[in-house]
């Protein structure tokens, strides 16, 4: 596979690319203030962006530079604009109550990145990919996966559980890149557009909350049990 | 005609109807076109059974599938699409002003059209696309009312339901990884492709995928322990919406599992998937038993019930062989005409008690005789008792798991349809027969005459096949249940 034949130049790029995402998720653990997440969110994608055109380049996948600049104007430019004119209008710019303090998630988080590289480290090691890039890609995958739930557990205003919905679909498409990027390019483009129809339904869903139920925490929204 | 222009038909008549009723923006135009779209579609998906029979045809380069399993699905939704569009006019005229009411229908036709969707996709991406837009769709239909509680329903519905969608955008993606290292890099995802290439697919990477599949799709299905936006999203819709949600969406979802299990019977794992299938079918059956026998909100009870019966479907699966497809596709078709008469049942009783509370409903058959007993049989169905639909599937289930590796989970099985049996016909009880004071005896359910008939039709619609099926296995249907588990377990079709 692609991966597993890397030059070592490519290999160090992609690595680097897949790290500093990583870290931004942890930036995004790390704070209170929304604007921090959507600016760590957008910087994210523009990171995968530029994967997805080293990926392009370096595995002769030409169509690749379509998804990056794609991806780029997509995620990078357009989502997080759109979530910004939701924040502004809440006139909600931090999280108040969290049901853990960031630096105690920051150290959940990093126990699930230990999690996520034992799983990735066996599933490589079965295939016969370990020490290669593909290890670290998992890695990352995984790991911005269950970052994204457990900052769906601990965070409760409604822009960030959006927030890491994205979270978890950038882990999704920045693993993707490096396993498969001969994907038909069908798929691509129909889960980005996909995206953008969930933070635009969401968005209403958000104003929707504040007039008709009164807040914009989900965590006030007790009335269904049982 | 030609299986191609019938799925137009299936496909075209709900997305011109949705289109349609948002020009429009008349509400009588708009209930009567939904209606003839509903009923075009029931049309089309009757014609479509016996020419998908024939084989599986492949569409649009690859892109759309007909075959046995889908066409059975679409039969479940197109029923229900059409009796709910029946009931959704006498419901929505009683429910309150026809302003935004024309936007019902567009959203009601848009959703059927996108459960449609899902069960004619061959391409494993396109159908999870499919499965997402559903939730799009549905949760503002879920939201229509607008009440502090529906705007929750919706909300909880579309973060837990993409949370867990996006594990089967995993799962999907691990099962393209795995192929490619057989395939090649480039390669069309379809059904297809991964059931040639399933017994030469990497045994743990698979087993990862299959799980991620599984709890993904399970989120979507309603299985315990991902089920909690289910009792929401179904008990805060308008009724006809609860009924959509519950005896087609849910059944769209499932196509996604059932041929997922297609495709890892044939990869070289064990028994160990199939235990992983009946132990969460168990579970959700359990979860669903505690939660109906301690239940005070109609309309939730019917959302555990739901729990309940997917989790019956999914054991059926699990068990698998011959009997156990059969039987849970036999299950599919009855649950859904079953639910949909108890969601009509629990509207009209909520549009004549002015609530939800079980406690507040009382002598229900003086309120609401015709509507009320067929309400009565409906309940005395869905707990699984002869003679209707549902005793027969649910006793072949239990016959093919006796058969299998896991026989344990039929006991337990049993036990817990007892409880349900119990709990559930309990809450009848005391709502038809129960003591009560004098004042809640004077309620009547008095709605205007052009609204009785849509609102009890559906309910006679869904009661007589409901006991036709339970007195008489039709022939035609074991042979379509034969050749899908053929088709299901066969090396190359």
């Amino acid at each position: 596979m692609f991966a597993a034949h890397l030059p070592p130049l490519a290999a160090s790029v992609f690595s680097l690319l897949a790290i500093t995402s990583l870290l931004l998720a942890f930036v995004m653990l790390g704070s209170r203030w929304l604007n921090i997440y959507l600016a760590a969110f957008a910087a994210q994608s523009w990171l995968i962006a530029i994967l997805s055109a080293a990926v392009a380049h370096y595995g002769g996948y030409p169509e690749l530079y379509a998804i990056a600049a794609l991806t780029a104007v997509f995620r990078g430019v357009l989502l997080p604009y759109l979530l910004l004119r939701i924040t502004r209008r809440l006139k909600v710019n931090r999280e108040l109550h969290e049901r853990l303090a960031p630096s105690s998630s920051m150290v959940l988080g990093g126990a699930l990145v230990v999690f996520a590289f034992v799983v990735a480290h066996h599933v490589s090691d079965v295939l016969g990919l370990g020490g290669t890039v593909v290890v670290l890609a998992l890695t990352a995958m995984l790991s911005m996966k269950l970052i994204g739930f457990l900052m769906l557990i601990v965070r409760s205003e409604a822009v960030s559980q959006i927030l890491a919905l994205l979270v978890i679909e950038n882990g999704i498409f920045l693993g993707s890149q490096i396993l498969v990027p001969g994907m038909p390019l069908l798929i691509e483009l129909v889960i980005l557009f996909d995206l953008l129809v969930v933070v635009a339904c969401t968005g209403v869903l958000v104003r929707y909350l504040t007039v008709h139920a009164g807040t914009s925490s989900t965590r006030k929204l007790t009335r269904l049990v049982g | 005609m030609s299986a191609a222009a019938l799925v137009a038909v299936i496909l075209l008549a709900p997305l011109a109807a949705a289109l349609g009723c948002q020009l429009v923006r008349a509400s009588r135009v708009a209930e009567h076109l939904n209606l003839f779209a509903s009923v075009l579609v029931f049309g089309a998906v009757l014609w479509l059974l016996p020419v998908a029979l024939a084989g599986p045809y492949v569409l649009l380069r690859g892109y759309i599938i007909v075959d046995p399993l889908g066409a059975w699905v679409l039969l479940s939704t197109a029923v229900v699409y059409l009796l709910a569009s029946m009931y959704a006019i006498g419901y929505m005229r009683a429910a309150g002003p026809a302003r935004r009411r024309h936007r019902f229908y567009a959203l009601f036709a848009g959703f059927a059209f996108t459960i449609l969707l899902g069960p004619l996709m061959n391409n494993i991406g396109v159908f999870w696309i499919a499965i997402e837009l559903t939730t799009l769709v549905s949760t503002f239909l879920v939201g229509f009312d607008k009440t502090p509680e529906g705007v929750e329903a919706a909300w909880k519905y579309i973060i837990i339901v993409s949370a867990g969608l996006s594990l089967a955008l995993l799962g999907i993606i691990f099962f393209y990884w795995a192929g490619s290292l057989t395939l090649g890099p480039t390669y069309n995802l379809t059904w297809e492709t991964l059931r040639v290439a399933a017994p030469h697919l990497n045994a743990p990477l698979a087993l990862v995928a299959f799980l991620l599949v599984f709890i993904g799709f399970g989120t979507k299905v309603g299985l315990a322990p991902m089920h909690t936006w289910l009792p929401d999203a179904h008990s805060e819709g308008p009724a006809p919406v609860s009924a959509m949600l519950s005896g087609a969406l849910l059944n769209a979802a499932m196509i996604g599992i059932v041929r997922f299990i297609g495709i890892i019977e044939r990869a070289d794992l064990g028994a160990l998937p199939g235990t992983i299938i009946v132990a969460i079918g168990t579970l959700s059956l359990a979860i669903a038993a505690l939660f109906i026998t301690r239940q005070r909100d109609i309309k939730r009870l019917m959302a555990y019930s739901s729990i309940e019966h997917m989790g019956i479907i999914t054991l059926g699966f699990g068990f698998g062989g011959p009997l156990g497809v059969a039987g849970a596709l036999y299950q599919m078709l009855n649950h859904s005409l079953n639910k949909s008469l108890m969601f009509f049942g629990a509207g009209d009783a909520m549009h004549a008690f002015h609530s939800k509370r079980i406690g507040r409903m009382q002598h229900v058959l003086v309120a609401m005789p015709i509507a009320g007993a067929l309400w009565l049989a409906g309940a005395i169905a869905i707990t699984g008792a002869p003679p209707f639909g549902l005793f027969l599937s649910e006793f072949t289930i239990l016959r093919a798991g006796l058969a299998g590796p896991n026989a344990w989970a039929v006991y337990v099985m049993l036990a817990l349809l007892i409880v349900i049996f119990i709990g559930f016909l309990n809450h009848f009880r005391i709502m038809y027969f129960g003591h009560s004071s004098a004042t809640a005896a004077t309620v009547r359910w008095q709605p205007a005459p052009g609204e009785r008939l849509w609102c009890v039709l559906p309910m006679w619609l869904a009661i007589v096949p409901l006991l036709v099926l339970g007195l008489w296995w039709p022939q035609a249907c074991s042979h379509y249940f034969a050749v899908i588990a053929a088709q299901l377990a066969s090396a190359t079709r």
